[in-house]
């Protein structure tokens, strides 16, 4: 029981050695006043056989139903040698590398996914990974604080075509620290920062300014003029982006004439199941002049006492356990077992295979949405290229068509009234790789029927 | 474990090759010509192009450099590297689990959410608490979420000027970390040398200012704080709230629940006490639990049921909340796997957890006093990990106790915690948990005696340990001075970009 | 043990004081400070023209196992941060006192007021420390 392999043996000669009575005789420090009695709100153990099949019936409810949905996590193919290797038992059940030598199989791939990140984000460094996308850019805005000393105002320009789970996300892990974010309005027709929305900030203290690209509509903004006009007044670039479509769209460092200070976004879509939301991998790569403002881990390449090269923690001084109070951040880990996936996964990828699932997706996104606005009462809602979402509008409320949708078995997108009630009933649709021209058509039958339905009603 | 380095695999890239097999069809280039020329990228990003065996081959290979709980004694302290049980992994991978979008309908997630939501329940019963989100993705940002909170309830009630969050100076980094990310001031309090808080500087320390106080129990030390009643009620008496750090949970699992000690906020770390990976360095979870007047700023999205079906509350349903920590709802996958592991424990294998994990530490403190060593707290109970010092041994023999780490490595043992908690000189913090066997202790106590045997006869041997891994020790200055952080290609190999 | 020059004035908190020809004043941490943080591996120093408060931190030194900020023992304005440390911050262990020095300043208004430790009594200070 427990996964506890003492026999009584064991337990009366370790009870001998240590000199006590009995096991309850160990914790005679607990006041008698604190102790519990018993755990009724927990059930009876369940062996591994009657969990296994309690859990195999809870996933066949929940049933595998056609997604068309992405809105910050995408499905993508997985090959099976990045979770077959991801979960061996060495990389599955080692901890942090702090004794370096007994842990150069995660240094050096955590060295190789830094490699990889900087690389396909056109910067010069990459931290070991945070949390997930969405924290990644609240410890970016809390970064660009301490690298911007010419700025002291705190002020973060946000435009409201970022993720809103990311704009809400960053107001509450960078909110306490007096960060103040103010929300740019978007075009309501290109679904893109307009020319000339940051204008009014002329000769005002700008610490960052965040561009998502593509943006939460799919929408791809002009990074290169909106990073500019930044650089132009000492605030610096916070770039929120999508690693596949690096494969196609220009990397943050090449953004404008200087390139963007600060990258981060969700490594999802790099290998890692959707699996309801996590656990995910945020990834941040940066210029080297604001390496030593980096929140978490960093793996540096060195020589042993023998002169031998290889791999360990490094800068450490920036973090919680020698920092404390001052510590770049309180984060310890990175999310270590999901970027062994992700470094799995882009090696089988490759530049050339990276760049087939982003133009795959990208099609097959084009090719959805000209499918779904062939049906009545739908239309394109912005204009303009998309990466591999697009927001439609309907002419009927978004949630009951989806309801209607999701009962014959196909998750239609996100409805984007609760976020942008101002689009009325419209929703925000995906298509990866992973779906077949039978599946668009398949989805476009049912919404043509869906429609015809609600109008009816 | 294999001693034979792994060239970096951009060293295997060769151009054109690549693992064809896992890719898409190539949609041919008609099918971005929408994309205008100015948002493309020029230039291929440095991904090695590779086939799948050299994929395989290279990954393998690296996990074979690893110690790890599969394969090796862990004794970290104050890390909880306990077994990590497959059936924990595999359920929680079935494959409808992982095809769940995260913003899939609450009607196509019910099987999911059930097990969330129980889960929840399972960690109200083990903590005493009122109320948990399961949101947190690691323990400090469980920490940053239940101090953020305590902030929220003092500026709800109009009492702004309390910011200081007091900690015991033997706290764990994240604890003085996580009071500044929440815009606050942090103040020490001493501890005495039995290893209990100072309770008159404590008294001293607390007042109108006063936030909180953020304590481990069992301490960092190693050892219960007795009088935590005391603390608590001086702590509350001042205006200020409890917060635990379940780092050590593992020590009292189902012998006492931080509810009953008086904590108003907690966390839990489920990749410590519920035995979830931790893969390398993450991803861990850390849920936090409320007593009922914290429960208004719970984080969001928080599970909730409504009749028969679970669904999610949001800022909507709770307009106080310290707001969102991520994306979606955090770690699912980690949860699952908490889940799974939780309902094999059941009801009477909690407490089985906390009295073996004793057992095992306690044995262990035992046979190294006999072996020849100083524990650092020689007149307490250890919890469920142990602290030796060998500021003796240092002195007497000029071996320290990174050489005692780096040598139990040779002798296949992954070293405890070193030089943690800073108030104890030369220390070693180990922590064998409930899952070693008495003959794994008694190899490690063994090995322990014959490190000391060495050192007082050849003791360069162990000052200069690690003698069979991979490599010997790494220069850390030389990695800080000249940052090597990526890895370049030789001109020659310089790969080729496309326009 | 340490080296403990005794034309120099000393804090507390390990740094040291010289006033030079010109009435500007150089600091240092000490000899005693740089070998309790061991190879310092990145110094961080201040810009000139930067107003100080007496007690302000004006930089950070960080070795691979530390990291520490030192306050500032007078009131005054930054005339020089110290640039050879950005690429060499090991002359912090060879040559605390020379070439580890790393800021230079003008005492403002209230002047070098504090109070400061003869070498004398900055050597019984770190005695006691244990150092």
């Amino acid at each position: 029981m427990a996964f506890i392999p003492h026999t009584r043996e064991d337990v009366e000669s370790m009870l001998a050695a240590i000199g006590v009575a009995g096991i309850e005789q160990l914790f005679d420090e607990i006041p008698a006043s604190l102790r519990l009695g018993g755990l009724a709100g927990v059930p009876e153990a369940a062996s591994e056989m009657e969990i296994g099949r309690l859990m195999a019936e809870r996933a066949r409810l929940d049933g595998r139903p056609l997604c068309f949905i992405g809105a910050g996590a995408y499905e993508h193919h997985i090959p099976a040698a990045v979770w077959a290797i991801a979960t061996r038992g060495e990389f599955y059940s080692a901890y942090t590398p702090y004794q370096a030598e007994a842990s150069q199989g995660t240094l050096q791939l955590l060295y190789e996914y830094q490699t990889m990140m900087a690389s396909l984000t056109g910067l010069e460094v990459s931290n070991a990974s945070l949390y997930d996308g969405a924290s990644a850019m609240g410890e970016a805005c809390l970064m660009a604080v301490r690298a911007n000393r010419r700025s002291r105002s705190q002020r973060i320009l946000v435009p409201t075509t970022v993720h809103p789970h990311y704009r809400a996300t960053a107001r509450a892990v960078a909110g306490n620290q007096g960060l103040l974010f103010e929300e740019l309005p978007y075009c309501t027709e290109e679904g893109c920062i307009p020319a000339g929305a940051l204008d009014r900030y002329d000769g005002q203290d700008v610490t960052a300014l965040v561009i998502q690209q593509p943006n939460f509509f799919g929408r791809l903004e002009d990074v290169d003029a909106l990073c500019d006009w930044a650089h132009a007044r000492n605030i610096l670039v916070v770039a929120v982006v999508n690693p596949t479509s690096l494969a196609l769209l220009k990397p943050p460092g090449q953004w404008g004439s200087k390139g963007a200070d600060i990258a981060v976004g969700e490594g999802q879509p790099l290998g890692v199941p959707l699996s309801s939301g996590g656990p995910y991998f945020g990834f941040m790569t940066a210029r080297m002049e604001h390496v030593r403002q980096m929140p978490g881990r960093i793996v540096g390449r060195t020589v042993d006492a023998g002169g031998r090269a290889g791999f360990t923690l490094t800068l450490q001084a920036r973090e919680q356990h020698i920092r404390r109070a001052k510590a770049t951040s309180n984060i310890c880990t990175n999310q270590g077992l999901l970027v062994t996936a992700a470094t799995i996964y882009l090696s089988l990828m490759g530049p050339a295979g990276l760049e087939r699932v982003a133009a795959a997706a990208h099609a097959r996104t084009r090719e959805l949405v000209s499918a779904l606005t062939r049906v009545p009462g739908v239309r394109r809602l912005f204009r303009g290229p998309v990466f591999h979402e697009e927001a439609v509008a309907l002419d009927r409320p978004a949630a009951p068509v989806l309801e209607k949708l999701a009962a014959r078995g196909i998750l239609g997108g996100l409805d984007l009234t609760g976020h942008y009630p101002e689009l009325g009933g419209a929703l925000l649709v995906c298509a990866t790789e992973t779906k077949t021209t039978a599946d668009i058509e398949r989805y476009a039958s049912a919404l043509a029927e869906c429609l015809r339905e609600a109008r009816a009603a | 474990m294999s001693t034979r380095l792994e060239k970096p695999i951009f060293e295997y890239s060769v151009p054109g090759r690549g693992a064809e097999d896992q890719w898409p069809r190539d949609p041919g280039p008609a099918a971005s010509d929408d994309l205008p020329a100015a948002s493309r990228r020029s230039g291929r990003p440095l991904l090695p192009e590779v086939s799948e065996l050299e994929t395989v081959r290279h990954f393998t290979r690296l996990s074979q450099l690893n110690f790890s709980i599969d394969t090796h004694f862990y004794p970290l302290g104050s890390c909880t590297m306990k077994y990590n049980p497959k059936a924990c992994n595999s359920l929680a991978m079935l494959p409808e689990f992982l095809a769940r979008h995260p913003l899939a309908p609450e009607s196509s997630g019910q099987g999911f959410l059930a097990c969330m939501y129980e889960l929840q329940e399972m960690l109200k019963a083990v903590t005493g608490m009122q109320a948990v989100a399961l949101s947190p993705m690691a323990g400090a940002q469980g920490e940053f979420a239940g101090v953020a909170m305590i902030r929220a309830y003092h500026r709800a009630r109009g009492d702004l000027e309390r910011n200081e969050i007091i900690v015991p100076e033997a706290a764990h980094g994240t604890n003085p970390a996580t009071a500044t990310m929440c815009g606050c001031v942090v103040r020490e309090v001493p501890v005495n040398a039995a290893g209990d808080v100072d309770l008159e500087a404590l008294k001293a320390a607390v007042g109108p200012k006063t936030a909180g106080i953020m304590l481990t129990n069992p301490s960092t030390l190693g050892v219960f704080e007795r009088r935590i009643e005391a603390v608590a009620r001086t702590v509350h008496e001042a205006g200020g709230l409890l917060y635990y750090d379940g780092a050590n949970l593992n020590a009292i699992l189902g012998k006492v629940r931080p509810g009953d000690m008086g904590f108003d906020v907690i966390h839990v770390n489920l990749h410590k006490t519920f035995s979830t990976p931790h893969g390398g360095g993450g991803p861990g979870a850390g849920p936090v639990g409320v007593s009922a007047r914290l429960a208004p700023f719970l984080p969001v999205p928080l599970l909730a049921r409504r009749g028969e079906r679970y669904g999610w509350l949001t800022e909507r349903d709770l307009p106080q909340s310290i707001g969102r920590l991520s994306g979606f709802m955090g770690n699912a996958g980690v949860l699952l796997r908490a889940y799974v592991y939780m309902r094999m424990l059941g009801r009477e294998g909690m407490a089985k957890v906390s009295e073996y994990a004793t057992l095992n530490a306690n044995y262990l403190l035992a046979q190294l006093k006999r072996a020849g060593f100083d524990a650092a707290y020689p007149d307490r109970r250890a919890s469920h990990e142990l602290i030796v010092t060998l500021k003796r041994q240092a002195k007497e023999l000029g071996v320290t106790a990174m050489d005692f780490a780096k040598r139990l490595l040779d002798h296949g043992m992954h070293a405890p915690t070193t030089y943690f908690p800073l108030l104890v000189p030369e220390c070693l913090l180990i922590e064998p948990t409930e899952t070693e066997s008495k003959a794994a202790l008694d190899a490690f106590v063994a090995a322990m005696a014959e490190i000391l045997a060495e050192a007082a006869k050849e003791p360069e041997r162990v000052t200069s340990a690690p003698h069979t891994m991979p490599v010997r020790r790494l220069d850390d200055v030389r990695a800080a001075k000249q940052l090597d952080l990526t890895w370049k290609p030789p001109a020659a190999h310089a790969i080729p970009t496309t326009s | 043990m340490s080296n403990v020059p005794s034309d120099l004035k000393y804090t507390k908190t390990h740094e040291w004081l010289r006033t030079l020809p010109d009435g500007t004043v150089e600091v240092g941490i000490t000899d005693h400070a740089q070998h309790a943080l061991g190879d310092l591996v990145f110094v961080e120093v201040p810009e000139t023209g930067r107003k100080l408060a007496a007690g302000e931190p004006f930089a950070v030194v960080e070795s691979v196992k530390a990291a520490s900020d030192v306050y500032s023992p007078i009131a005054g304005e930054v005339t020089a941060g110290n640039p050879g440390l950005a690429s060499q911050p090991e002359a912090i262990n060879s040559d605390a006192y020379g070439k580890g020095w790393l800021m230079r300043l003008r005492p403002g208004a209230g002047g070098a007021g504090g109070e400061f430790l003869t070498a004398a009594q900055y050597e019984k200070l770190i005695a006691e420390e244990g150092g």
